[in-house]
């Protein structure tokens, strides 16, 4: 193999790893650890009503700056948190991975996720079409921008309470 | 039917304070909301800002019932259901555009923004029909009160003005916290869904016992003075305004507090061009009493509830699934408060809201545990000892009592044993 081949190839693995790593503590609930892969200025995005709505001017499911992030672990550590108590039970699929752009030490990533979440009201399946800011930092990759794009988010939806 | 509006008792299953747990689950029950609540009385449906220009339309609801709100190019809003005429196939499929008529997609009858039938394909085959009795279906009654659409589906009955009763002046309070005197809803709507009652989310809207163990998780960590409105030591009132509509009126503690902007939980330092512009509006004096006050947190009964910086619309969808439509309010000529408003909204509401998860979870909880065979009944004598008249003769009680609950069912009961 060519050696850019042989780097390509590195760099999708090394992607793939990592959003796999992201997939799993999100799953596992693992909340600190989840958070400590953003960013400082990591924004965290679930758009309503449409793929490319403004998030400055329309309402969105989350649009997170960096210190709503950091609420939102905080939120769920008070253990008072109702909805995740008992916590979804999650198992996800992330697929598709897909380097859309590679810029300096950013890369942008598209995936797909299939997540299956058992809870209190019942069982449900969330699909949504991912896309990523990555950043390359002193620590490794780590999430600069999320945005998951639920396919049916212009409908009514049940409770989104676990990291999706 | 007959036989099962018979069969209920409603002064039996409602009594002051207890309802009886069939009420959230009997499927006849929910029939019967439709026919003497949803499809008689004054709902709410949507706002003229969201149809601001001829031709503008919007896809709104009444209960499960699919309608079409429109401004048609005379300016006038209609509300129409969203059946074709012909063979009853969706005649709209969008949820908002701008269009002077809709074209049915099955067979291409065509009708003008204000049901009327405009035509039809091969007209011939129609000879001898009469046209005008061919149109879609209309919204039998269409009120407006600053700028809320409400519609009701009886030919009859009292005003919209009369309807309202007590909650026009909430919504004349309302609309002033703009320096031009106009709410806007134009932030698009988060849809909500919960496997629960309607009634359980109306209920909740305007029970101030939940806040402190039901949001308990986002007061701790985010320093927000909510939580202290809903204290037992709290000056706030619960009022049961008539007619089906309740409010926590918060203005006691924010009267008390006394700083313009508190009632946002920020301070006029940090809004600077908002407080200007009211002071320039309405003088100092008034704008420094609407900035103290506050918005209101209404329940107007059966959807609308207003919660100080955002509106949320319940749709009864059955007996055991409602959803809720939930947007920021926006104030005419207020852009830098617009913009905190529409970001609290976001973290706190819709399905991964830091308040809305929580309270839904309860509804849901709520809905599976009055499937619980005993003991029947939901207890709300809450404050029964301790309510009290107003000075506009209202019944009141501390900020956590149930006389709010109370007074929902006790107009409930009104109308389900109404003919």
């Amino acid at each position: 193999m060519s050696e850019t081949i042989t780097s390509e190839l590195a760099l999708v693995n090394e992607i793939s790893q990592f959003l796999f790593l992201e997939a799993r503590l999100q799953d596992t609930h693992e909340y600190d650890e989840w958070e400590a892969l953003w960013t400082s200025d990591g924004v965290y995005w679930v758009p309503a009503n449409g793929d490319d709505i403004d998030p400055e001017t329309q309402m969105s499911i989350i649009y997170d700056n960096r210190s709503r992030i950091s609420l939102r672990i905080k939120q769920f550590h008070t253990g008072k948190r109702h909805t995740q108590s008992p916590r979804s039970r999650l198992g996800r699929v992330l697929s598709n991975v897909e380097i859309i752009e590679t810029s300096g030490n950013e890369i942008r990533v598209a995936a797909n996720a299939m997540v299956f979440e058992s809870n209190l009201r019942a069982e449900t399946v969330w699909c949504t079409r991912n896309e990523y800011l990555l950043r390359r930092e002193a620590v490794g990759l780590r999430m600069a921008r999320k945005k998951v794009v639920l396919v049916n988010n212009d409908k009514a939806l049940y409770t989104l309470s676990f990291l999706i | 039917m007959t036989t099962a509006i018979s069969a209920h008792d409603w002064s039996n299953l409602i009594q002051t304070d207890r309802v009886h747990g069939s009420l959230y689950t009997d499927e006849q029950v929910f029939q019967q909301e439709l026919e003497k609540i949803w499809y008689r009385t004054w709902v709410y449906v949507g706002h003229v800002s969201e149809v601001p220009n001829a031709n503008d339309f919007a896809l709104k609801s009444i209960g499960p019932q699919s309608v079409i709100m429109t401004r048609d190019r005379d300016g006038q809003i209609n509300l129409l259901l969203n059946r074709c005429p012909h063979r009853g196939n969706q005649v709209c499929l969008e949820h908002r555009g701008n269009r002077g008529s809709f074209t049915c997609p099955y067979h291409g009858w065509t009708f003008a923004n204000n049901g009327n039938l405009r035509g039809f394909p091969f007209a011939a085959g129609y000879e001898g029909a009469d046209r005008s009795q061919l149109g879609m279906s209309k919204v039998a009654r269409v009120g407006i009160y600053q700028g809320f659409v409400f519609g009701s589906m009886a030919e009859e009955g009292s005003s919209l003005e009369e309807h309202l009763g007590a909650a026009r002046a909430a919504l004349d309070a309302l609309v002033m916290t703009s320096p031009e005197g106009e709410v806007e809803i134009t932030a698009g709507f988060l849809q909500h869904k919960a496997k629960s009652n309607w009634k359980f989310l109306v209920e909740n809207e305007t029970d101030g016992y939940h806040p402190q163990f039901v949001h308990a998780s986002i007061f701790d960590v985010a320093s927000s003075g909510i939580g202290d409105l809903y204290s037992a030591d709290s000056t706030a009132v619960a009022r049961d305004m008539g007619d089906g509509h309740t409010e926590i009126d918060l203005r006691p503690e924010f009267r008390r507090i006394g700083k313009p902007m508190g009632w946002f939980g920020t301070t006029e330092e940090r809004v600077p061009e908002y407080v200007a512009k009211m002071r320039a509006a309405y003088g100092e004096e008034k704008a420094n009493q609407i900035m103290i006050d506050g918005t209101p947190h209404i329940m107007i009964f059966p959807n609308l509830f207003i919660a100080e910086i955002q509106i949320f619309v319940i749709q009864a969808v059955a007996v055991d699934e409602t959803v809720q439509h939930v947007t920021a309010l926006q104030f005419k000529g207020a852009p830098d408060l617009n913009r905190r408003l529409r970001q609290q909204t976001m973290g706190s509401v819709g399905p991964a809201g830091f308040l809305l998860a929580d309270d839904s979870e309860m509804y849901e909880r709520t809905q599976r545990g009055v499937n619980t065979r005993s003991p029947e009944w939901n207890y709300l004598g809450r404050g029964l000892a301790r309510e009290r008249r107003d000075a506009d003769g209202f019944l009141i009680g501390d900020a956590t009592d149930e006389v709010t609950t109370r007074g929902i069912w006790a107009h409930y009961r009104s109308l389900m044993e109404a003919q």
